[in-house]
């Protein structure tokens, strides 16, 4: 660590220091309150429940019909859904609750998260305002505030110095724009900019509120990162030249016989490298987040204020580990995007 | 395994959310952002290259100042041998009249003066003449006033006659 650090140093690293302790602190606060949850009723039952700790992690890592932000705090959220018998419904997700209990509602049934029809068990088209689709929501308004505003900036700002936020966010759309698309994309890397951006601060943003207190885990959702390498694969499939496509099923420069062999294998490729996209961001910020979630349930697994205390020392610093990986994240995505662009756009001249 | 099959509600809004972000994003920040972002990137590269522009300009006016002060140097030098050499001249031209002239003067000197010593030889010799014959005719008055000394005179006449 540096032994005489300068002023705004220590003002950056203090800031970080209070959010983490916050982030660290609530999220203790919410297991803490999950724990207790889960024991009350063991207590009054009179028998000793184990402590269900992948439960509890995993409640937390996937969607939900309605956001547990703490034990007595929670936001019902608008379900939608459309079944072919009873058409398209839209009701608050609270009507699947009375007094905590799970109820059916409208011949609907919530269990485990899925919304079937209560009679005949089939399940519905469920287009709910899940947790994580508000969190994308919340994610999309921050992403559209913070660039309409650095947007503006410019504008007022033009042929001045940046400053503000804009100065803040400027460096990392350079950085994406020279340090990423434009070394792996080639020279028609302007095209795929706008796309590669909108990505990378998607990615970014997704990755960095979800490390907040009770936020979503948006980015580790697989639906959400299936979305994103699908609309890569697209977008690398449409803009696949004739070289590529030649390169995948008659590949030149080898002999015949190995053209067959290479086939199948570059076809897999094909379909591959979206599968790599979506599994790497999802595991990746799930594997962080459970990571937290276990470490933070050591102490309710333990009984013991020595293991809390000595699991929050650890969970800063995992903290610090997973802004970090929400940026690698974020790069790394990007990056394969534009690599996969790149290599679909790519003019051979020597063939 | 809930974790690992993408619910079709949440793929249906990230596609929607995603897509609609991209379009609004693209056409009110990115294109204003990336614009800006290459403008000052071309201002920044015509400044660097005017700058450039500007020294190269500076250093051939400050040869070109050079050349000129250099001519100027030259010209004065050539102006200074000039003049000199005129000068010289001039004295050169002026010493050698002043010598013709003075060789003029004596020769005009002489020649009167010789005139003059002619003229002066001739009065001394008329003077001359003249003081002989007066001393001649006063030798002459005295000797023959009377008429022994004619007798005489006759006589040695004849006899330087008779020598002959």
């Amino acid at each position: 660590m540096n032994r005489c650090p300068r002023k705004p140093f220590l003002l950056v690293k203090s800031t970080i220091f209070v959010v983490l302790a916050i982030i660290f602190s609530t999220s203790i606060l919410t297991a803490f309150a999950q724990g207790q949850e889960e024991n009350q009723p063991t207590e009054n039952a009179g028998h000793k429940e184990v402590f269900n700790v992948s439960e509890v992690i995993l409640e937390h890592v996937m969607d939900a019909h309605q956001w547990h932000l703490t034990d007595g705090l929670v936001i019902p959220l608008p379900i939608i859904v459309y079944s072919a018998e009873k058409g398209l419904d839209v009701f608050s997700s609270a009507r699947f609750f009375e007094h905590h209990e799970p109820v059916d509602y409208n011949g609907y049934k919530l269990e485990h998260n899925h919304i079937y029809l209560a009679d005949s068990r089939k399940a519905v088209l469920d287009l709910s305002i899940t947790k994580n689709v508000l969190m994308l929501f919340i994610n999309a308004s921050v992403l559209l505030f913070v660039f309409l505003s650095v947007a503006r900036a410019y504008k007022t700002n033009k042929g001045k110095a940046p400053k503000g936020l804009q100065s803040f966010i400027e460096p990392i759309v350079v950085f994406v724009k020279d340090e990423i698309v434009k070394p792996n994309v080639g020279p028609k890397y302007e095209k795929y900019l706008p796309y590669l951006l909108t990505l990378f601060f998607f990615i970014f943003f997704g990755n960095v509120l979800g490390l907040l207190p009770g936020a979503a885990n948006l980015t580790g959702n697989i639906a959400v990162t299936l979305v994103l390498a699908l609309l890569t694969f697209f977008i690398t499939i449409f803009s696949g030249n004739k070289n590529y496509w030649s390169h995948i099923f008659w590949t030149p420069g080898v002999p015949h016989w190995l053209r067959v062999i290479i086939l199948p294998v570059e076809l897999i490729g094909v379909f591959t490298k979206p599968f790599s996209l979506t599994v790497r961001l999802f595991v990746a910020i799930t594997a962080g987040h459970i990571v937290i979630l276990a470490l933070i349930c050591l102490t309710f697994i333990f009984q013991s204020y020595f293991v809390g205390i000595g699991s929050a020392i650890v969970v800063i610093f995992i903290n610090l580990i997973e802004l970090l990986v929400a940026g690698i994240q974020a790069y790394v995505f990007t990056m394969f995007t534009s690599l996969y662009i790149g290599m679909a756009i790519e003019e051979h001249e020597h063939h | 395994m809930d974790l690992l099959t993408p619910a079709s509600g949440l793929l249906f809004w990230q596609l929607i959310i995603f897509v609609a972000l991209f379009v609004l994003l693209t056409k009110m920040a990115w294109k204003p952002i990336l614009s800006s972002l290459k403008e000052r990137e071309t201002s920044i590269q015509t400044a660097l290259d005017s700058a450039e522009k500007a020294k190269a300009e500076m250093a051939s006016l400050k040869s070109d100042n050079e050349k000129l002060l250099k001519q100027a140097r030259e010209e004065r030098d050539h102006i200074l041998r000039d003049a000199r050499e005129a000068a010289n001249r001039v004295h050169d031209q002026a010493q050698t009249d002043a010598k013709k002239n003075a060789d003029r003067i004596i020769q005009d000197a002489k020649a009167v003066i010789n005139i003059e010593k002619q003229a002066a030889l001739r009065d001394v010799r008329a003077q001359v003449a003249q003081f002989s014959l007066e001393v001649a005719e006063k030798l002459i008055k005295k000797n023959l006033a009377n008429d022994k000394a004619q007798k005489d005179l006759v006589e040695s006449f004849i006899k330087e006659l008779k020598l002959n």
